[in-house]
């Protein structure tokens, strides 16, 4: 490969670990703090590219859509378009176990696969949408990835800040124990929603950027597989919990994903098709030997958030009991 | 202050609370005593809100609150404990009781973000308010200890802890003895019998233990395979044959001396 375009891979490489980024704080504020089972990430990261995506790009006669509309309308009505489904989803589940949510969000995020991928009237079906501006002029891939590293930065501070609150407090608490928190006088089913909605408009946004970066998006993109499976893995692998986690898990996975892509591309033919199954097989090991050796992820939750002063050493995390104990 | 009104409860085919009523006077520390199985926690869950009963009401200062959700009854100033310390075991001892003061601003996402000045000026208010509960337990050494690395009793410290950082007007306390050492036991004691005549806390109290009973409860609630057996002083009690039959059994229990 010569020089430019190991920059340019660089850059798309560095582009697409943002996006995961942002994706993986919308996860851990849902997980890492609430505790909320979201297998459905893909639903809120399509329905945000989506949404963009039909608003901004140039108009077609295959469907419905392209609007011509600016790209910062397209993005706010990808971030609250994903809050909505949120709204929707949270205000039947909330009140259920957080196990629900799980089978709610991955049927739901499932449903919206199959709509984009059928609804050809609105969606143009598995053809896609192609020509979706980039946004704010950001045309050169370095540009991108600086606006993309600009958004990232500033949903991980108000990620921080959010943490850090009492808001964030409730939260953490939530999913510690739920009894204690009502017992302590809170209204459980109001802070489950707000987190799940503003994690959820997280990812809307990542999927609005997705869609602006690529320029084209089809239904494929939102296999449950990129879009939930991996974010996933960069959670836990950077530390569920932790904001600075989320942000290098999503960078490690997606050069460890990206990457043995790239090293697939060097085998003969005949074994490429096999060597695709097996990059799966490699993130799903990972998964485990992280889950097995170190679960509470590189960058484990800082237990001490919102304490005045630190005169004492942080403890870890308690002990797990042995089983048999 | 409380009135158990004719409260029932069954879980499945199990009548754990049959026709229960009495009432929690204001000012008092009433005890509620009787074998395992006799539907006191399950009362008290239903006191607070965390279950609803099949029947009957629960009524505070003259109002019917049995379908308020368990944070609205302590917005009214009805606070329980667990028998079971619920700790938030990952966060801070200073963290588990700094959450508990209601209406904190910072709960809201938007002045969380937004008016960040003004949310830890409250933290501060607060976080010197957990100094002073933490001082009165004397846990103030645990205060940047994860919960749940506590000791059993000293998380039932924590447990009362919570029911300190607000201004109740009823505390129901869930076996605040049970698994504590001695000094500790003196200092729950001590703890309620202040919150009571200084702050003007009204408690009622499940206990095994006896001597706590007879310290610090008048009057005191027999409960009995879901409904009241007898109440009165811890003498008029101990002295119901029916009571002795039921829970104490004449001289078994190790406190309890006739």
């Amino acid at each position: 490969m010569e020089l430019s375009g190991l920059l340019f891979y660089g850059i798309s490489l560095l582009t697409l670990a943002g996006i995961y980024g942002i994706l993986s704080l919308g996860l851990n504020l849902q997980w890492g703090f609430t505790g909320q089972f979201n297998i459905g990430i893909a639903g809120f990261f399509a329905i945000g590219a989506y949404s963009t995506a039909i608003l901004t790009a140039a108009p077609s006669n295959s469907f419905v859509g392209g609007f011509d509309l600016p790209t910062p309308v397209g993005l706010l009505v990808a971030v609250i378009m994903s809050g909505l489904l949120s709204v929707v989803i949270g205000w039947v589940t909330m009140r259920l176990r957080t196990d629900y949510l799980a089978i709610a969000t991955i049927g739901i995020a499932e449903i919206i696969r199959l709509l984009l991928k059928n609804e050809d009237w609105l969606t143009n079906g598995v053809r896609g949408i192609p020509a979706i501006p980039k946004p704010l002029g950001l045309d050169s891939p370095l540009a991108f990835l600086i606006g993309i590293i600009v958004v990232l930065v500033v949903v991980y501070l108000l990620m921080e800040a959010a943490r850090k609150s009492p808001w964030g407090r409730v939260l953490r608490a939530i999913r510690e124990n739920e009894n204690g928190v009502m017992a302590a006088g809170k209204n459980i089913q109001r802070f489950r929603l707000e987190a799940f909605v503003v994690g959820s408009t997280v990812m809307g946004l990542a999927g609005g950027l997705y869609a602006h970066y690529f320029g084209f998006i089809s239904p494929e993109a939102f296999e449950p597989l990129f879009a939930t499976f991996l974010v996933w893995v960069m959670l836990i692998a950077g530390g569920s919990g932790n904001n600075k986690g989320a942000i290098l898990g999503a960078v490690l996975i997606w050069f460890v994903w990206s990457g043995s892509e790239l090293a697939t591309g060097y085998l003969p033919a005949e074994w490429q098709a096999q060597a695709g199954a097996v990059r799966v097989l490699l993130v799903a090991i990972l998964l485990q030997v992280i889950l097995l050796t170190r679960p509470q992820g590189l960058l484990p939750e800082d237990m001490g958030a919102g304490r005045t002063s630190d005169p004492t050493p942080k403890e870890g995390r308690p002990r797990k009991v042995p089983a048999g104990e | 202050m409380i009135r158990i009104e004719n409260v029932s409860k069954s879980f499945g085919g199990i009548q754990a609370v049959h026709a229960c009523s009495f009432d929690i006077e204001k000012g008092s520390v009433t005890g509620l005593i009787g074998p395992n199985g006799a539907g006191k926690t399950t009362l008290f869950s239903i006191v607070a809100g965390f279950v609803a009963p099949t029947e009957g009401r629960i009524v505070l200062d003259g109002e019917d609150i049995t379908q308020l959700a368990p944070h609205e009854r302590f917005h009214k100033g009805l606070v329980r404990t667990f028998q079971i310390p619920q700790e938030f075991s990952r966060m801070t001892v200073r963290e588990n009781l700094m959450l508990v003061p209601a209406g904190q601003s910072g709960e809201s996402l938007f002045s969380a973000w937004f008016r960040r000045g003004r949310v830890s000026a409250e933290d501060k208010r607060i976080a010197e308010k957990v100094d002073e509960v933490l001082d009165f337990l004397e846990i103030t050494h645990v205060a940047d200890e994860v919960a749940g690395n506590l000791s059993g009793g000293q998380k039932k410290l924590v447990e009362l802890g919570r029911t300190m950082m607000t201004d109740a007007k009823v505390v129901l306390l869930d076996e605040p003895g049970a698994g504590v050492n001695r000094t500790l036991l003196k200092k729950i004691t001590d703890a309620v019998q202040r919150l009571n005549t200084e702050r003007g806390y009204t408690f009622c109290i499940i206990e095994h233990d006896m001597d706590l009973i007879a310290k610090l409860c008048d009057p005191v609630v027999v409960m009995a395979q879901g409904t009241v057996l007898t109440q009165g002083t811890m003498d008029q009690v101990k002295a119901d044959q029916q009571v002795r039959e039921a829970y104490l059994g004449g001289g078994m229990s190790g406190g309890v001396e006739a």
